[in-house]
Parts: C-alpha cells; structure tokens; sequence
C-alpha cells in the first residue's frame, strides 16, 4: 500500500502578530509549522500503514525551508518525504498549487503506485480548503472531505469506507481508490516520534523536485502567471467590540450612578455632549 | 537501539554547540540533544557577545552570524531613585574591525550556531529530553531520553545543560544549587524604529551602545541592570541574587517595571513595542561554587559547570571555551587511543586551569562574598554618590567647604569611618 499525504508549511498563527499602527500582518520570525490540520490526515495515514504495511510519502510544495515540516513527518513516522521546490512556483494560488502537487504526484507514482491521497481540510494561512479537491479533479479521484472515521479499506478489491460528517449527522460512503482524503481536526492524535525516527529524519536525504523533476508540462500553469487569484490585500479586522464597561449600580447614590454613566458617555461621544449642551441653552 | 556514538553533548547553547562543533570537526561521530524546539528557543542571555571565543573556532563567524550591533559605547551608570552618575567609555578605536562586541538575540544566534554544528557533520535532534544518564557501576555509558527507544550509547557525554543542570543533580555530581550561588535575571526587548535607536543612543549603522547599571534599582539586593541596543530594539534587564529575591519577597517581574519607570531609563525606552518577557537564571556562585567538572565517561561545560564571570557578565564565551576545550580533550584521547575515564579526562580540568576561564574565576573568588556582605554597595554609596554630586552641582549660596564637609557627614553618617576604609579594602582585595 502506498499513501501521499500533502502538507503545507505556514506561519504559526498563535504567534503571527498584527502591527498595532500598520495594522499588517507581521510574518517575520514566526516559527513555522506543519499545518495542524494536515497531522490528522498524515496520523490516518500512519495507522493505516500500521495496519496494512507499505509506504506513506509526505509531499509538499513550498521554499526549501519547507524541508523543516517534512523532516517533522518523518520523525513521526513518514517513510518518504518529497519536496517540489523552484521558483517558478513562486505566487502559486491554489489552481497553481493543486496542478503541481498533482504533477507531482504522477511522478511519485511512477515510483510506487498510489493508492491512497490524504490532504488537511484547508490551511491555518490561505484557509481556502481548495488544494485538497482540485489535486483529487486533476488526478480523477474520488474525493472525501470531512472524513471522521476510516471503517474499512480493502487493498484487494480496492474500495474503502468511511465516515463524513455532515450536516445534521454522518454518512458512511464507500468508493474506490485510489481516491482523496481530506480529514476532520480533533478525530486522532498525532504520535509521540520515536528517537529511530528521529534519527532517521535527521539523517534522511530529502527529494526535492524543481519544475522538470515535478513533471510540470505547462509552465502558464504554475506560479504567478497560472495563478488568476489576486490577494489584493490582507488586513486584520477591527476588533468588533470594546469589552463592556460595567458600572456598579447595586451600592452609591443613584445621583452619582447616572453622572458616572453621563461622564463615560460624554468622553466617548464629546460631541453628543456639546450637542446636549446646545440644546439646554 | 544500538547506535554508538564517539560523544554525546546534552545541549545546544554556547557550550554545547561549541563542543559539538570542534568534535564533529575533528571527524568524531557526535550526537547532540535538545530539548527545545530549536536550539535558542528557549535561550536567554542579554546578550553580548564576545568576538574571541567564537573566533577560536569559526574565524570567518561575521560573514554570516545573526550580529545586531557592534558595540562602541559602554555606560556604567550607579542609580539612586531618581538619578544616575556615570561613567561613559565611547572610542572610535571600537569602530576598528574586527570589532570585539556585539549585541545579539540568543534565539537566532543559537539556531545560526547549531546550523554550523550540523554543517560540520554532528547529528542535531532537537525536542528531545535527555532524562537519565546511563550507568555501568560509576561511568557513565550514555544518556536515556524521553522518547520511546531512546537509550543512546557513547564513549563520553558532555553535560551543556545549562545553569539549573538536572542531570548531573540525578547522577550527584552536583548538589543542588544553592539560591546564594544563582542570580534571577529578567528582561524584556522592546521594538522601535531603528532611526529612534539611532538618535536616541548617537549611533549610526551597526553601532551599539551598552549601559550597565547599580544602585537602588535592585532594592537593596545584590544585582546589576542592564540595557543593550540591538538593531531594531532594545533590551532591558535587572538581575539579582535568588537568595535575595527570596529575602526581600520582591517578584522579579516587579523589581523590573519599577526599574523603567526610574527616570534616567524611561525615556530610552519611551515609545517602544514591548515584545518579548523572559526570566532565567545565572550562576553566579563563583570559583568555590564550581562542581567537580569531569568523571568517568563524563564532562561538564557551560553554565552547568558555574562558569560564569559575573563581575563583568560573561558567561557565553567562557561556555564556548569551556565546550572547546572539552571537546579537544577527548579528541588528543582518541588520537592517543585513551579511553574516557576521569583519570584521563583530567587533562580538562589542567587545560582550563592555563585558561582566562580559570585565571578569571579564581581572581574574583572573593567577590560573591564580598557582596553578600556588604549590601551597602547596593543601596547606601550610590545614593551618597548621588547625594555628593547633587550637592556640588546645585548652586545655592552655599560655599564649596561647607558642602565638602555636608558631604563627609553624610558618608560618615551612614558608615563608621573604619567601615568606609574597611568597605574599600575589601573591594580592592576581591578585585585584586
Ligand atoms: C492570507 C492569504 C489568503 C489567500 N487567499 C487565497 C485565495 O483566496 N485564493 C487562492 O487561490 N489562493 C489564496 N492564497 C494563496 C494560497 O494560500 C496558496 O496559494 C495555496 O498554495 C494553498 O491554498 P491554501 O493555503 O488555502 O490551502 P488549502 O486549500 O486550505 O489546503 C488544503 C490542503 O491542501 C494541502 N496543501 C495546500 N497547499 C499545499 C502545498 N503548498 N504543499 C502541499 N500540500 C498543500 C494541504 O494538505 C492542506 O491542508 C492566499 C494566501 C494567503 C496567505
Ligand atoms: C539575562 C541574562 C543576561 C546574560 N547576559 C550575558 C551577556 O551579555 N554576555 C554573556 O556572555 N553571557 C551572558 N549571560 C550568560 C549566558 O547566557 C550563559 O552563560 C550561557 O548561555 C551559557 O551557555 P550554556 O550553553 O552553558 O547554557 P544554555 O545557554 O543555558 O544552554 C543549555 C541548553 O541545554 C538545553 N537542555 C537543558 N537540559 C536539557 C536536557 N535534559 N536535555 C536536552 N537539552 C537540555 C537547554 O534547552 C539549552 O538549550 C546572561 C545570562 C542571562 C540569564
């Protein structure tokens, strides 16, 4: 059996701070992560290997930083781990992403055939829960998104069955594979890396493919010039609501409850003040 | 498993990544643990840095080391609540390359370092605990880790572990520390625009400026303050005795934000983005603190070994030459075909004994005493200083005499005439 689990390396969000004055998103020296949702899929995949035997390569498209977050999926237990690198792929919006990484995937599995793709629900940065999907239409697989449970695969007639949580209550369907996998956050646990493993991911020599090696026939569709996705502008939302100033009204004179309250009114609205000044007189 | 390993290093800061690096240079087989997420992410140092140790090893370290600023400018201010006196040392001798000091920040130094480490062919694993040394009868064979296989063997494990070092507590090659030996030190970096640091410090380019402080800052007890220019930010920190945090019951946290808000300090720091807050110790204990730094199959480097000057806050160059020099002990044994018993690793100790490491430790010995003693030093002189400079300064109507003798009373009122000779003995015996 033979598993591809996309990841994506971003930014770690707990620790992304926005510039109080610019109001911009402040991405430098931010650790970055494997995408958490993507441990749920890579830890179904690791189980799944458990069970059946065989070979889960990690894949990813990213900087040849990225090489970090594949080494992590190696400790935890990943056998392969590929990285498509090269410029050209630079300003990829997640059209350009899905045809790489399906690319890619064909040239992985001239290797080893694929039986299974695993991919995160969507990221923690670009959010789109779209990469997933369109590798799964480019490689005409069967797609599963939402997946909560995996209840049965069998290798031999090819068919796997699995649970989808949707909305008001859970499907269990059951398609061929190969097919693509996205799982839901918070239904497994990531492993403990054991110290071989993290030996071997230290030691592991990393595959890196640039365009050619990814098997990228046309070069328009990847990169900036096969990305129709303009993000024009990223910006932090104002925050929606002061916290609720309270003012105590159980104790004090009523008097001096309501001159409190006019007080913190008139210095958040100094023109209602003067306003009501203008009609009194 | 049954990997071997020529040497184990239990640690990646200064200590640590210098022994690893001169191991794995000398084409030893060497693993080293960490147990945070990268090495430096949980590293604190105010920082300098000074040029000499690095240098010894990776002489071409300016090329490409996470530097701030080189520093031209030393200020040594002694504080009472609302003023400073200073001494303010600038030379443009220390615009000379190669230059002697820098500030950094330890979390991209110590990633920086760990990365030549690993380039020089040393096996780097990071989020790894090491729990356990492993014993046959009194040698140490090797270290247990908090991960499941994780029983790793070698010929000698370098303990670079740091101040509050657990491992060699457990074995009881240590004992535990005593909170008159270690300082709690605290600071903060606070981010503003470089063109502020620059006007601000009269610096321009790379230079730096470093100020270090005494005086009631640290409420009576025994500490220093300190505040560093990096490139776009500023530190600021206080530390003080343990045992005096714990006397005076002032949290750390506290004795700090009353320390910016001093006066002479605030406006340096006024407008900036406080980023980052973090607490750690130091050990400050001295020569006579110094645990036995060597056994049977087994070395201790760094802050584990109390090798810290803390009279002039050096500590991570005394780590790397610490790390270095253990690490060429075991390479001259190998080369000789010795094993690693403490009768060979002996030579450690004898080569750092020729050492400024040594040399320096030994000549401050009397220092932490010396203090402890004297909790004058911290609180009464500088307000007297203060009090003597104001006086001479304000212009009253009052002649010179009187306030000379103004001056003298306020001294001898404060201490006994032969306590005042007595105070400046013992300063110029501990800094003998
Ligand atoms: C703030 C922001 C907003 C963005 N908005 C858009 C937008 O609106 N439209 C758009 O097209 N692009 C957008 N992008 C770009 C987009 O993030 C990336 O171009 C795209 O490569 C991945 O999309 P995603 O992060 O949304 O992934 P998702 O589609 O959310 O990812 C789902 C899964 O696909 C896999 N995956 C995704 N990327 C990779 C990769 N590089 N390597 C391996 N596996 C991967 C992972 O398993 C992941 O969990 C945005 C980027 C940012 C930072
Ligand atoms: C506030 C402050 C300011 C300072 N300023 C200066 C200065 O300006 N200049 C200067 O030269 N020195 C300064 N020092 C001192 C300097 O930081 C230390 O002397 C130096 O860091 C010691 O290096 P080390 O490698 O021995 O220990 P550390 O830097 O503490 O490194 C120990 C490493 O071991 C790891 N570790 C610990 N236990 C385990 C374990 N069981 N398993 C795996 N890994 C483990 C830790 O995570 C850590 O990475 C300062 C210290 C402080 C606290």
């Amino acid at each position: 059996m033979h598993i591809v689990v996309c990841i994506k390396q971003v930014p770690d969000s707990a620790q992304i701070r926005v510039h109080p004055v610019t109001n911009t998103i402040m991405r430098q020296g931010v650790p970055a992560i494997v995408n958490p949702y993507d441990l749920y899929s890579l830890e179904e995949a690791l189980r799944l290997k458990d069970r059946f035997g065989g070979r889960v390569t990690v894949l990813c498209m990213g900087p040849p930083m990225a090489e970090a977050a594949l080494r992590k999926c190696l400790a935890y237990g990943a056998d392969e781990a590929v990285l498509v690198t090269d410029r050209a792929f630079a300003g990829s919006d997640t059209l350009a992403t899905s045809y790489a990484l399906a690319s890619a995937i064909r040239q992985i599995q001239k290797d080893m055939a694929v039986d299974l793709v695993f991919a995160g629900k969507q990221t923690i940065d670009g959010d789109t829960a779209q990469v997933g999907p369109g590798i799964a239409k480019r490689l005409d697989m069967g797609l599963l998104t939402y997946v909560s449970k995996i209840e049965t695969l069998d290798l031999q007639a090819r068919e796997i069955t699995v649970h989808r949580r949707a909305e008001g209550g859970v499907q269990v369907l059951k398609t061929k594979t190969p097919c693509l996998i996205t799982m839901l956050e918070g239904v497994n646990e990531m492993r403990f890396a054991t110290m071989p493993n993290m030996f071997r991911a230290a030691r592991y020599p990393l595959k890196l493919l640039d365009k050619d090696a990814a098997g990228i026939e046309d070069v328009a569709k990847i990169g900036l010039k096969g990305s129709p996705t303009i993000v024009s502008k990223v910006f932090a939302p104002q925050p929606k609501a002061k916290r609720a100033d309270m003012i105590e009204t159980e104790s004090g004179e009523p008097r001096d409850i309501a001159i409190t309250l006019l007080t913190k009114l008139f210095t958040q609205h100094p023109k209602l003040e003067k306003e009501i000044d203008k009609q009194a007189a | 498993m049954q990997e071997r390993f020529d040497a184990i290093v239990v640690g990646a800061g200064p200590s640590g990544n210098a022994a690893a690096y001169t191991l794995a240079k000398a084409g030893l087989k060497v693993l080293q643990l960490e147990r945070g997420e990268y090495p430096g992410s949980k590293n604190v140092q105010g920082a300098i840095l000074y040029s000499d140790a690095l240098e010894r090893m990776i002489p071409e370290f300016r090329e490409d080391a996470p530097l701030e600023r080189h520093i031209i400018e030393q200020r040594m201010w002694v504080l009472d609540d609302n003023s400073h006196m200073a001494a303010h040392y600038r030379s443009d001798e220390f615009n000379r390359q190669p230059y002697n000091r820098y500030t950094i920040i330890r979390a991209q130094f110590d990633k920086w370092f760990a990365g030549k480490v690993q380039e020089a062919g040393a096996l780097l694993i990071c989020e790894t605990t090491v729990s356990d040394l492993l014993m046959d009868r009194n040698r140490v064979i090797g270290v247990r880790t908090d991960r499941e296989g994780g029983d790793i063997y070698a010929d000698v494990v370098i303990l670079a572990d740091g101040v509050n070092s657990l491992l060699a507590k457990k074995a009881g090659f240590h004992a535990e520390l005593n909170p008159k030996d270690v300082a709690l030190a605290v600071k903060e970096i606070h981010f503003m625009p470089v063109e502020t640091i620059e006007s601000r410090f009269n610096v321009s380019g790379d230079e730096g400026v470093v100020i270090e402080m005494a005086g009631k800052i640290t409420q009576g007890m025994m500490g220093t303050g300190f505040l560093y220019t990096n490139k776009e930010s500023i530190t600021v920190g206080v530390g003080c005795m343990l045992s005096d945090f714990k006397k005076a019951k002032v949290s750390p946290y506290t004795l700090l934000d009353e320390m910016k808000q001093h006066p002479s300090i605030k406006p340096l720091l006024a407008g900036g983005e406080m980023k980052e807050y973090t607490a750690h110790l130091i050990p400050e204990g001295g020569f006579d603190a110094m645990p036995q730094i060597y056994g049977n199959g087994w070395m201790i480097v760094g802050d584990s070994g109390m090798f810290v000057n803390a009279v002039h806050r050096e500590g991570s160059n005394l780590a790397m030459t610490t790390g270095r020099i253990a690490a060429e002990t075991i390479i001259a044994l190998k080369e000789k075909g010795q094993d690693t018993s403490a009768k060979n690793l002996a030579a450690y100790r004898k080569a750092l004994d020729e050492t400024f490491v040594m040399k320096d430790l030994k000549k401050y010995r009397r220092m932490p005493n010396v203090f402890h003693a004297n909790p004058q030093f911290f609180n009464d002189y500088p307000e007297l200083v203060s009090r003597a400079a104001r006086t001479m300064l304000t212009v009253d109507g009052v002649d010179k005499k009187a306030k000379e003798r103004q001056i003298r009373r306020d001294f001898s009122g404060r201490r006994s005439l032969l306590g005042l000779m007595g105070d400046a003995f013992k300063m110029w015996r501990a800094f003998e």
